[in-house]
């Protein structure tokens, strides 16, 4: 049985005109210690996903399909505190922005403390020596004085680690982590990447991160999908899917980035832009920006296909298959 | 020294100080029976140096706080120099009042990163246009404003019959393509782009620079090209100033710079770049962060965190020096040929 099972999800948002579909059709599965990478532009409902798998989503927004199993057992289905203790202690999140995360009014320590309190029945001295552990798992220097200082006398990189420790102090079996590198420096983004990859190796713990960056999801993921405009088009093993990109939309987002070009010469551009979540098209949602178009692509959903070792949703490489399986046969 | 001919603006030895001991009365201090004034400064720009030449992309690359903004809006009369000159094809332009600084206003126009921010909110697209190309060319009639207007929307693929619109209508792309109409309108010769492309999707972000790479090649623009993202600037830049706490590292044409890396902060930089390929090397681990630019340390400002670092670099400023291919390097490392 898989850790983490995601199965035929939909999220909704009800607004005045009407329900609007964030999520459609989400499936997939997260065995112990695997890492994935969910990867799409602002508004194709990344973080939608991340939070719906803790069940984070507030009204307007409602899980109106689907199910998101851990460990076999439905987290739609469990009381508050139920949930209570799966969140953060076996499933945690880390944000993208520490400084929103992290309460500017409490120390460092305290934070950790707490949260260690809640979930745990020990003495609070003890609490502080776990605490002190984990601020040196993440290669925070002189970790004793940062339980005394507040978030604002740390830098940016050493906010995220200190979020990373905090996430990481239960001992989960699953990180979500929702963009954590975007808001800081190349090289600090390099340094807490690695950080995080090798936690995650360590301590067999589960990681899904959530990127606009196609070069941090290929340096630090096994398996990755690419979402469009709430769907999920693409889903297979990186290394594959990043030589490889089946899908219109990922051979787009590839090519247009600028180490794919020449110097000099122009960018491989994807004309056009995601549409609203209110206006998606019929059929296939990028059918209107996409080179291949059909007359198919225009009316009828694609189903997603497995071709090699990845699935993807669109209806030429369906019937590229279809042509190499009679192809086959004859 | 690179070709002063040529260029088109000239930063000579450029410091910038920012205040942060508030007014006059919060820098009072009573000190051992003595009242004194103290004062504390950020140091955004130390001695800095540099020539963008006619026609050229010149990209500023370094991590946020080491002052590759102050430099762009320095350079566009936004801020006043603490020390240095700014000169624009020969001229001084960095001591000159408002009123003098009008007809350079007209040839130096800037984008800002965020196009959330840089539009006016109540201004229709056709009202924002307008402003600039009226005030810097008040003879025109309407209709050849109208005409203009236009012209300069269509070629950054922007239908001019959206113009009754309002900016929060448009895209993130669409309302960058707008400011890079606004600030093309006026016909300048040289752009500053601070960060144009960060706030914007991958997919955007190669539409909005293709568009800025059609209007050099079509209006014949000089960029200043400020961004942190190198895999861009690789892309875009014909040479990369590299810039750390303030000061400049390495000056190089985009091909040196990516192929052969000299100063050890350029080579850390690169490192760190996510790349798509296996074979990446490890990246170059920097001892400790960035430190604080209110104190800035003694001698080379990099040398805190360098690996190559001895006591010369502690106690000595380095200075750009020129190498055989063209490239200015600021490091006593690479100069003594440790590195």
């Amino acid at each position: 049985m898989a850790l983490l099972e995601v199965k035929d999800l939909e999220v909704c948002f009800g607004l005045r005109s009407g329900a609007v579909k964030a999520l459609r059709e989400i499936n997939f599965s997260l065995e112990r210690g695997e890492r994935l990478g969910i990867v799409g532009e602002s508004g194709a409902g990344k973080s939608v996903l991340g939070f719906s798998i803790l069940n984070l989503i507030s009204r307007p927004g409602y899980i109106s399909k689907g199910a998101v199993n851990f460990e076999g057992q439905n987290l739609a289905d469990l009381k508050p505190h139920q949930l209570r203790e799966i969140r953060g202690n076996r499933i945690s999140m880390i944000f993208q922005d520490p400084m929103m995360t992290l309460n500017p009014v409490l120390t460092i320590g305290q934070q950790m403390v707490e949260c260690l309190l809640a979930h745990r029945k020990m003495r609070e001295s003890d609490a502080r020596k776990i605490a002190l552990q984990k601020l040196q798992q993440v290669q925070i220097p002189s970790p004793e004085t940062r339980l005394d200082q507040y978030p604002h006398e740390l830098s940016g990189g050493m906010r995220q680690r200190i979020v990373i420790a905090i996430g990481l102090l239960l001992d989960p079996d699953v990180i979500i982590a929702d963009e954590p590198t975007t808001a800081l420096d190349v090289t600090i983004q390099a340094e807490i990447m690695d950080l995080m990859l090798n936690l995650c190796e360590q301590n067999n713990v589960a990681l899904i991160l959530i990127t606009h960056d196609l070069g941090v999801v290929s340096e630090v993921t096994q398996n990755m999908m690419v979402m469009y405009a709430g769907r999920v088009i693409e889903r297979g093993p990186t290394k594959e899917i990043i030589n490889d990109p089946q899908h219109p939309y990922t051979q787009g987002l590839m090519n247009a980035l600028p180490q794919m070009a020449q110097a000099g010469q122009k960018l491989n551009q994807i004309k056009g832009a995601m549409p609203p979540l209110q206006r998606i098209p019929t059929g296939c949602a990028f059918n209107p920006r996409c080179e291949y178009v059909m007359e198919i692509c225009r009316h009828n959903l694609p189903d997603s296909t497995v071709s090699g070792n990845c699935r993807v949703a669109c209806h030429m490489v369906a019937e590229m298959k279809r042509e190499q399986a009679m192809g086959d046969e004859v | 020294m690179t070709d002063t001919n040529n260029s088109l603006v000239q930063i000579r030895d450029l410091y910038k100080r920012f205040s942060i001991s508030g007014d006059f009365l919060d820098q009072i201090k009573f000190r051992g029976g003595k009242l004194v004034r103290e004062q504390e400064h950020v140091h955004a720009i130390n001695g800095v140096s540099l020539d963008v030449i006619q026609g050229e992309a010149l990209c500023v690359v370094g991590e946020s706080g080491c002052g590759k903004s102050t430099v762009a809006r320095t350079v566009m009369g936004l801020l006043k120099p603490s020390a240095g000159e700014v000169s624009y094809r020969g001229e001084r332009i960095d001591n000159l009042d408002d009123k003098a600084l009008l007809p350079y206003r007209k040839k130096m126009q800037m984008i800002f990163q965020n196009p959330y921010a840089s539009l006016n909110p109540r201004m229709t697209i056709m009202e924002t246009l307008r402003e600039p190309v009226q005030f810097h060319n008040p003879s025109l009639s309407a209709v050849e404003l109208r005409d203009k207007i236009h012209e300069v929307m269509h070629s950054v693929g922007v239908d001019p019959s959206w113009g009754e619109r309002y900016p929060h209508e448009f895209s993130g792309g669409q309302r960058q393509r707008i400011s890079i109409a606004r600030a093309l309108a006026v016909d300048p010769e040289f752009i500053v782009a601070d960060e144009p492309i960060s706030a914007l999707d991958v997919s955007i972000q190669a539409q909005v620079l293709n568009l800025m790479m059609d209007a050099q090649e079509s209006r014949n623009l000089t960029y200043l090209f400020i961004t942190h993202d190198l895999a861009v600037v690789e892309h875009f830049g014909t040479r990369v100033a590299v810039m750390y706490l303030g000061t400049l590292c390495e000056l190089a044409s985009t091909k040196n710079l990516f192929a052969e890396p000299r100063h050890p902060y350029t080579r850390a930089l690169l490192s760190a770049i996510p790349r798509l390929e296996d074979d990446r090397p490890d990246f170059i681990r920097l001892q400790g962060e960035v430190p604080t630019p209110v104190n800035l340390p003694s001698g080379c400002v990099f040398h805190g965190r360098c690996p190559h670092a001895n006591e010369r670099c502690k106690q000595e400023i380095p200075a750009l020096i020129p190498l055989a291919d063209g490239s200015q390097v600021a490091c006593h490392g690479v100069e003594e040929g440790r590195i």
